[in-house]
């Protein structure tokens, strides 16, 4: 292969990119659904951020004279029995989803990743107990341990984070492990032990960063889970409890008593969980094509 | 500095003294009976069983022999990299520059590999950790061993990729490995190896992966900056041509042994041991050896296989194989021994087939 042709093969690649607005076409040009999955996230993501200055009433605030008002100009997307505005609602509830999202995610990483990497890189009877352990808790549903777990420790947004976060760890330090037992036979993890590195400091500064591309696809993908798991332990009455807006408790208050006397109660959350999950789906799924060795060369 | 190079070594390191005067200087490393076996449910595979030779300073030896016979081995021996389960050094001794590295623990172990003794790969496409930038991947190498500012280290690493001369040093360090060709890789290998002037350097089957036109300047690379530098290179290839080329001395390693060692002219301009000579019969290539292959016109090939090496037999391994064996070979291994000066080898029926042979 001449350096012509190698330059040539990589430009189609895509490697000739040298900003990041050119990185930003080129995936919106070869992964439109991706993209597409990337806005919806950055709306959300900017909506929670900008939360306080979007909504144009508090969203604990009740008025009985509004209670089940239509959406209209007062409200946009209408009241519910008390009175508080649905899309104030929407957009404060955005905020507890990122939260619940993110923080359940960061954590799930936190303990599932170094399980992963020790188990994998080290091996032995360490791996043999922990991946025991991993295959009893992989045999139940996420929604199912979550549930469990918010059961035991009572509703508050902090034991939410912890419920979902634990049921996460298994996929993500099997992720980690799978990909490390491929990478320690690689040359260059052998030849970085010629050079004299240690196996703490190869784990972490050689095995590590090349497992973050599965990591991350799997993160996107769970990302919308954890979301939706949220929505249901707060349909449920495990979640976050009053007074933050949950899109999944804004579901439940409503679900029973108003669903055909004041159907956007009901639709405009729905509707809020849908296009997240939907987004992060998206992204998820481009993230892989993209990141998958096969699909790319 | 104390050595005993005649009493502590085989005698097939006194063959090389002789061979070269090189070796009168203290050997830079010294490879005395080394045995590495590895143990799997059939037996134990003695991978490299009995091998003894002596390096000196700034000389090129090769190890050459087909897959299978223990060369790559014996290089990850030397490195001290064998994976252990399943494998593990079980004997003899191994001095570099004077200290027996296998009473060493693994931190000193490890404060050697890169600094006094380092090794290039056969893979330069995967080599390299693909998301960090090879003036890391260098950088790393240094940092570890020397102490140096950021600027100092940047500096250095800059000189290394000049150094074995890749076009805008600068640039490329902050490039990743598959912006790289593999000729480009490889030669980022040989930095991160001479990156703290190793002693020794292992060069297993370095322009095996490579283009054949790359393969010459990487080889051409290779030897240059051995005489810069000083460096004594063990180069482990099956290629006879790259030998001729590169290396003063050669070994020849048969299912775990050595059964050849001599000084290149003389190992091929008279071949000793028929597995040697079996090699270089299957080289296609004019002149010396026409009168043996011109008459079938095709390339000669050494029959079968490498016997398994749990199950070796019980005289010369190569007998099974070879031409000129009879019930002497089959039943005892043929001794190591000087069938001329400097040039040792272990053949009952040593030499050309109108030389001392009866058959």
């Amino acid at each position: 292969m001449t350096t012509v042709e190698h330059s040539a093969d990589l430009a189609k690649a895509g490697a000739n990119i040298t900003t990041r607005w050119q990185g930003a076409m080129f995936l919106a040009r070869h992964y439109p659904l991706g993209a597409a999955g990337a806005i919806i996230l950055i709306i959300f993501v900017l909506t929670a951020i900008f939360a306080g200055s979007l909504s144009p009433f508090d969203p604990t605030l009740t008025n009985s004279g509004a209670s089940l008002a239509r959406p209209g100009s007062a409200h946009w997307l209408g009241a519910d029995f008390m009175g508080r505005d649905v899309f104030s609602r929407i957009v404060g509830g955005s905020q507890i989803s990122l939260a619940v999202g993110l923080g359940s995610i960061v954590l799930g990483c936190l303990v599932g990743v170094p399980i992963g990497l020790l188990s994998g890189y080290f091996g032995g009877w360490l791996d043999l107990i922990v991946q025991r352990v991993i295959d009893m808790m992989q045999s139940l549903p996420l929604l199912v341990t979550a549930l469990v777990m918010a059961a035991a420790l009572g509703p508050s947004l902090r034991n939410t984070i912890i419920a979902i976060a634990i049921p996460l760890v298994p996929s993500i330090s099997r992720i980690v492990r799978s990909n490390t037992l491929a990478l320690k036979e690689m040359p260059f993890i052998e030849a970085a032990r010629a050079i004299g590195l240690s196996e703490t400091w190869i784990a972490i500064r050689h095995v590590l960063p090349n497992t973050l591309a599965p990591l991350i696809v799997l993160v996107t993908a769970q990302f919308g889970s954890a979301i939706l798991v949220e929505a249901s332990l707060s349909f449920l009455g495990l979640g976050v409890p009053e007074p933050y807006p949950s899109w999944g408790r804004m579901l439940s208050e409503s679900a029973a008593e108003y669903m055909r006397a004041a159907p956007w109660l009901v639709v405009f959350p729905g509707l809020a969980i849908s296009l997240v999950v939907f987004g992060a789906n998206l992204l998820g799924d481009a993230l892989r094509d993209m990141l998958d060795p096969r699909l790319r060369r | 500095m104390r050595l005993q190079p005649d009493q502590q070594t085989g005698p097939g390191d006194r063959a090389a003294g002789e061979a070269l005067s090189l070796s009168r200087a203290a050997p830079v490393l010294e490879v005395n009976a080394l045995k590495t076996y590895f143990f799997t449910r059939s037996g134990a595979v003695k991978a490299v069983d009995g091998v003894s030779f002596a390096l000196a300073r700034g000389e090129t030896l090769a190890i050459v022999g087909e897959s299978g016979c223990g060369k790559s081995v014996t290089a990850l021996s030397l490195m001290r990299l064998i994976p252990d389960p399943p494998g593990r050094i079980v004997g003899g001794s191994i001095r570099l520059d004077n200290v027996d590295i296998l009473s060493l623990d693994d931190d000193e172990m490890r404060a050697m590999r890169g600094r006094d003794i380092s090794m290039i790969f056969q893979e330069p496409m995967t080599s390299l950790n693909p998301v960090m930038t090879i003036g890391r991947q260098i950088g790393e190498v240094l940092k570890l061993h020397q102490t140096l500012t950021n600027s100092e280290l940047r500096k250095k690493v800059v000189a290394l990729l000049s150094l074995v001369r890749i076009p805008e040093p600068a640039q490329r360090a902050r490039e990743y490995p598959h912006q790289l060709s593999g000729g480009m890789r490889q030669r980022v290998m040989i930095a991160i190896a001479l990156a703290c002037n190793p002693k020794v350097l292992i060069a297993d089957e370095p322009t095996t992966a490579l283009d054949v036109t790359v393969q010459a300047q990487i080889l051409e690379l290779i030897v240059d900056l051995q005489k810069k530098l000083g460096t004594a290179v063990i180069l482990i290839t099956h290629d006879l041509g790259l030998v001729a080329q590169t290396a003063q001395r050669v070994i020849v390693m048969y299912a775990g042994r050595k059964v050849e060692e001599a000084a290149v002219g003389a190992l091929f301009a008279g071949p000793q041991h028929q597995y040697t000579r079996g090699l270089m019969a299957s080289l296609p290539r004019l002149g010396l050896l026409r009168g043996e292959t011109a008459s079938t016109g095709r390339l000669q090939e050494i029959p079968g296989m490498v016997p398994p090496l749990t199950n070796l037999p019980a005289g010369c391994a190569f007998a099974p194989r070879c031409p000129r064996a009879d019930e002497r070979c089959a039943a005892e291994n043929p001794p190591y021994e000087e069938k001329t000066a400097g040039h040792w080898a272990a053949c009952w029926h040593p030499g050309p087939s109108n030389g001392r042979g009866h058959d």
